[in-house]
């Protein structure tokens, strides 16, 4: 479980101060799957980097299942990284000298598990995103949507409770999109957490809860499903 | 993350750019080769120096005519207040204990001449004890007779190229040469000596002492040579011998030398000399090092987004150290290694030129080479190291490119 209280994020840019986020109280349960929208600039980035143990708040506190994570050294923050959090990313961020399978083998090897035992594990990893026959091919050498799946299996080879996803659709076209969010929301329907920052309302509205953010503050809370009503409201207007 | 993991990932970021690779580590490379030949060399010249004095004899000891003060001047040059003469050699052999055996030499330039042919070499004129003072090998006949030194024989012992030269179709033995106008018989030949010092002893004839004097017209010994029993204190007989011609001489008008002195004194100075040439090499690798530096930094740079990556995917400070200066280790390592090959080859090619010259490098010099290559490449990484340690991870991953 996810909780967020009275989290701030403030930058200090010359004079002015600026609050990526202002005061964000949000609840998330274990296998919850939450949108989070908003114009760019209004902090939902900040906010995921926040949850992903990757940004610590100017203020407020964050609790991971019950722990309070800000008083946690860098040595825990990245075990629970490595293990708790799988991170998926618009850009798809692959190394490129590294093929499929050492791109996913990367979080095993980071976690000290043994050669052996990794071989099989990438190897079922690949396969549940489908690209067992590409695990020798270079991030160069696939397509976009590719190498998005090549990335869930690395966020999700260890096993995380939580994927954290950044506009995961964003470089991509609509059908491989629709892939990609059909594998995410298949790893969610195995009791997974999935929280996705995104533009596009047809993601968002595939989501169970939608967060919007503004100026780095909550402005409203619903569920997918009446996103489309909003928008329609917000149209009209 | 396991050691071999760690090895690997740090190995495939620097395949990735081989050439870049290569070329910085080529600084310590040159580096660790100079270290390596420098010694080579230095070790070399000492043992070169140690061999040449071991000619001369163990626990021997040179009496010389003249004085060097401290102002310097070669022994044997200006003016020479008193002969050294057979009877100060006589003395030193009676009076200074421990001496097992003695010889005076005296030295001039002369013609020698047999059988129409005719060479102009150097004349020794010693006694029988010349011979074991300073190990010389006959090959046929004996060296000088023994007796007493007062007694001028007509015989002669000639170096072997001079034999040679005098009598090509051999039997030199028995032979009459004349020497300085004298005929003297061939009763030895000595075997292949080799040069000491320059100095060719192939091409040396040996005559009793008493002869050559009256030969060359001289009062004065060119030194006189003597040899301790083994275990004395050759520090203790130099100082008797000094105090002994100065009782005899009424002044320190000799030089008395002994080869151990001598060696010991110039392989401490060559030895020191090594020692700041490796020095100064060493230094060229504190240069490489900063090359590597440079080569790491720009790494790091280049690679912000996948260490943003690295990071987001959990990897903690150590194991992004750990990467960067394994990265950094396997450079210099590789750097150290490929300058041992380079500088133990050319070590090889001088002792190959130069059959005569013992260059090799000493062990530790080989041994400190790498290590201290391997540390500086580690140093000279670690500020890289901890700049990719302490990126921001949300600004590293807004980098696009992987």
């Amino acid at each position: 479980m996810i909780e967020l209280e009275d989290i701030w994020r403030t930058y200090q840019l010359g004079d002015t101060t600026l609050h990526a986020l202002a005061g964000i109280d949000e609840t998330i349960q274990d296998g919850e799957h939450v949108a989070i929208m908003g114009p760019s600039g209004s902090g939902k980035s900040t906010l995921l980097n926040i949850i992903g143990l990757l940004d610590r708040p100017t203020r407020g506190t964050y609790r991971l299942d019950g722990r309070a994570v800000g008083g946690l050294d860098d040595d825990a923050l990245a075990a629970i990284r490595r293990r708790g959090i799988g991170y998926v990313f618009q850009s798809y961020h692959l190394i490129e000298r590294l093929d499929a399978r050492g791109n996913v083998e990367l979080p095993l090897i980071l976690d000290g598990v043994a050669p052996r035992e990794r071989r099989g594990r990438v190897e079922a990893a690949l396969e549940a995103v489908g690209l067992a026959e590409r695990a020798d091919h270079r991030p160069s050498e696939l397509s976009g949507g590719q190498r998005q799946r090549v990335a869930i299996a690395r966020a999700t080879i260890l096993n995380p409770r939580v994927i954290l996803a950044d506009e995961p659709t964003g470089n991509l076209d609509s059908s491989s999109g629709e892939q990609v969010l059909a594998l995410l929301e298949g790893f969610r329907a195995r009791g997974l957490t999935l929280i996705l920052v995104t533009h596009d309302p047809a993601v968002a509205r595939r989501a169970e809860r939608v967060i919007i953010l503004r100026d780095g503050r909550v402005v409203r809370r619903m569920p997918g499903r009446e996103l489309q009503d909003l928008e329609r409201a917000l149209a009209g207007e | 993350m396991r050691t071999l993991d760690l090895l690997r990932l740090s190995a495939l970021s620097l395949l990735r750019q081989p050439r870049r690779s290569v070329l910085s580590l080529i600084g310590l490379a040159i580096g660790v080769a100079a270290v390596i030949i420098l010694t080579a060399v230095g070790r070399g010249a000492r043992t070169y120096v140690e061999q040449q004095f071991e000619v001369l004899g163990t626990h021997t000891l040179a009496i010389l005519p003249g004085h060097s003060e401290t102002t310097g001047g070669l022994p044997g040059f200006g003016g020479v207040p008193h002969d050294l003469t057979l009877e100060d050699a006589r003395a030193v052999g009676r009076q200074i204990p421990g001496v097992l055996r003695l010889a005076p030499v005296v030295v001039a330039n002369e013609e020698c001449s047999a059988g129409g042919r005719s060479r102009r070499v150097v004349v020794v004129g010693t006694t029988a004890e010349y011979g074991a003072v300073r190990a010389l090998r006959v090959r046929t006949g004996r060296f000088l007779s023994p007796g007493s030194w007062d007694e001028s024989r007509p015989e002669v012992v000639l170096g072997k190229t001079l034999a040679t030269e005098l009598f090509p179709e051999g039997g030199a033995l028995g032979q009459l040469v004349r020497v300085g106008g004298w005929r003297l018989r061939v009763i030895g030949v000595l075997a292949r000596q080799g040069t000491t010092f320059g100095f060719d002893l192939d091409q040396v004839a040996f005559i009793p002492v008493r002869t050559a004097m009256t030969m060359f017209n001289k009062t004065s010994l060119f030194r006189v040579v003597l040899q301790s029993r083994a275990g004395s204190d050759m520090h203790l007989a130099e100082q008797r011998v000094r105090r002994l011609m100065i009782e005899r001489h009424g002044e320190e008008d000799v030089t008395v030398a002994t080869p151990e002195a001598i060696v010991d004194t110039l392989g401490g100075i060559l030895d020191a000399l090594t020692l700041a040439l490796a020095g100064i090499a060493a230094i060229s690798l504190l240069v490489a090092g900063i090359g590597i530096m440079n080569v790491m930094l720009v790494s790091v740079s280049e690679r912000t987004a996948e260490i943003g990556l690295l990071k987001a995917i959990g990897a903690n400070h150590r194991q992004v150290l750990a990467l960067f200066l394994a990265e950094a280790a396997i450079l210099s390592l590789a750097g150290g290694l490929l300058g041992l090959g380079v500088g133990l080859g050319l070590v090889k090619l001088l002792v190959t030129l130069a059959p005569t010259f013992p260059a090799a490098p000493p062990s530790w010099a080989i041994l400190s080479a790498l290590l201290l290559s391997l540390s500086t490449g580690v140093a000279f990484g670690w500020l890289p190291a901890r700049r990719a340690v302490g990126l921001d991870p949300i600004a590293a991953l807004a980098k696009e490119v992987l």
